[in-house]
């Protein structure tokens, strides 16, 4: 249960950070994994009224603010055009409409969930965290920073030429994922996200010529990833069908080449 | 702390707990169509309207719909009538307890998208579960609520 002894809607960054420095205030996003728990705060900071809940798209990379919705992210026209597809592909099994009209892009990142679908996404794309102080923070690099004080503002996308796939295997339609493979090129490099080991999602980066000798690539992959077991799946089941997905994500992004 | 919303197009003030669930908010202003099902945001019994958007009222604290516009099915009532009779022609009402979340969301996808296939229907509404009807009677009725006007072209 989640017990609430005030509800502040800041006015501004500056106050929500302040506020945020004390150990028994959160900032809620969309709250769903928050409620689940049995939490005391003291003060709920809420960002809603800060204008963080937008999409938008310069010439040079997509900005997501943090309170912008998994909803806007799967009907967003211009980040599935740039993705091909698979910013929808990565939040479309999650629950439902109503689940993914409630939950922040803020709160799945920040999270860093061992289960996200969206954090394995983006962890395979040329992308970076906007945080209140730390400054701007490579998605790689902050999947391994500690949980800290400080205020995760946006997700920026850099619009660097791309072939993304996302792949995921779940034991029922709408639970979380038993394991979820992104696979993208740019900047001339393979990189292989992969999350729900079931632990948080990393990304390896390889050259392309990697992919001349799949058997290879998905033995590197089952390698190089450490995998787990918990109820939805044993670690041996999940290197299994990493291998497999990776194999088909690189064939969908040699599609999307053929396409293109 | 203090609230300011319009539920049903009725504006209210009101003072609430801030850990206060939208659901348990609406249901003490007489919303009983509102229920508590998995309380894991998981079965969509408890979907209503926010600002035009479908939400889960057991995950949304009240305190998120200051200055919203909230919509339960007491405010849709003649539209979900209407859908509720195609439901019922169908079999697709069985016990009852997810009619009132899933006919908000049918509502909601009706609203925001054209002439959806089988498949977005399925993939907009599978945030909703029923264990009775196996869903295919719901499907005919969603088709043929669709459809509604197109037959009488």
């Amino acid at each position: 249960m989640l017990r609430i002894r005030e509800y502040r809607r800041v006015e501004s960054l500056e106050e929500a950070y302040e506020l945020n420095q004390k150990k028994t205030n959160r900032i809620i996003g969309g709250g769903l994994w928050m409620k689940i728990g049995d939490r005391n705060l003291m003060t709920a900071i809420d960002l809603s009224g800060l204008g963080l809940d937008q999409i938008s798209e310069t010439e040079d990379e997509f900005v997501i603010g943090c309170m912008a919705t998994l909803r806007d992210l799967e009907v967003h026209p211009g980040l599935n055009a740039y993705t091909d597809g698979a910013v929808k592909q990565s939040v479309c099994h999650i629950v439902g409409v109503q689940f993914r009209n409630c939950a922040t892009v803020g709160g799945s990142i920040y999270g860093r969930f061992g289960f996200s679908d969206v954090l394995t996404l983006f962890a395979a794309l040329d992308c970076y965290v906007e945080l209140y102080k730390g400054g701007n923070v490579p998605i790689q690099e902050f999947i391994h920073m500690n949980y800290d004080n400080d205020i995760l503002v946006a997700v920026h996308i850099v619009k660097t030429p791309v072939k993304i796939t996302y792949l995921s295997q779940r034991n029922t339609a709408t639970d979380f994922p038993v394991i979820a493979v992104a696979v993208s090129e740019y900047n001339e490099k393979l990189h292989v996200s992969i999350g729900a080991r079931p632990v948080r999602a990393e990304t390896l980066t390889l050259d392309l010529s990697e992919k001349a000798d799949m058997e290879h690539l998905v033995k590197k992959v089952q390698e190089q990833f450490s995998f787990g077991s918990n109820r939805r799946g044993s670690a041996d089941y999940r290197r299994h069908i990493a291998g497999v997905l990776v194999k088909r994500a690189c064939a969908a992004n040699e599609q999307q080449e053929d396409r293109k | 702390m203090k609230i300011h919303l319009w539920l049903n197009g009725k504006e209210i003030s009101d003072e609430i707990s801030p850990d206060m669930p939208l659901l348990e908010y609406v249901r003490t202003k007489g919303c009983y169509s509102v229920k508590r099902g998995c309380e894991t945001s998981n079965c969509g019994l408890c979907t209503v309207w926010m600002n035009k958007k479908p939400v889960l009222s057991c995950s949304v604290l009240a305190a998120r719909a200051d200055g919203k516009e909230i919509v339960t099915l007491e405010g849709v009532q003649e539209r979900a009538a209407e859908f509720g009779t195609y439901l019922a022609n169908q079999g697709g009402e069985q016990c009852g307890f997810c009619n009132p979340g899933f006919i908000m969301n049918v509502l909601a996808m009706e609203d925001e998208l054209n002439n959806p296939t089988e498949e977005e229907i399925k993939a907009y509404l599978s945030g909703n579960l029923c264990r009775c009807s196996g869903y295919e009677s719901q499907l005919r009725a969603i088709k043929n609520y669709l459809n509604r006007n197109r037959d009488i072209e």
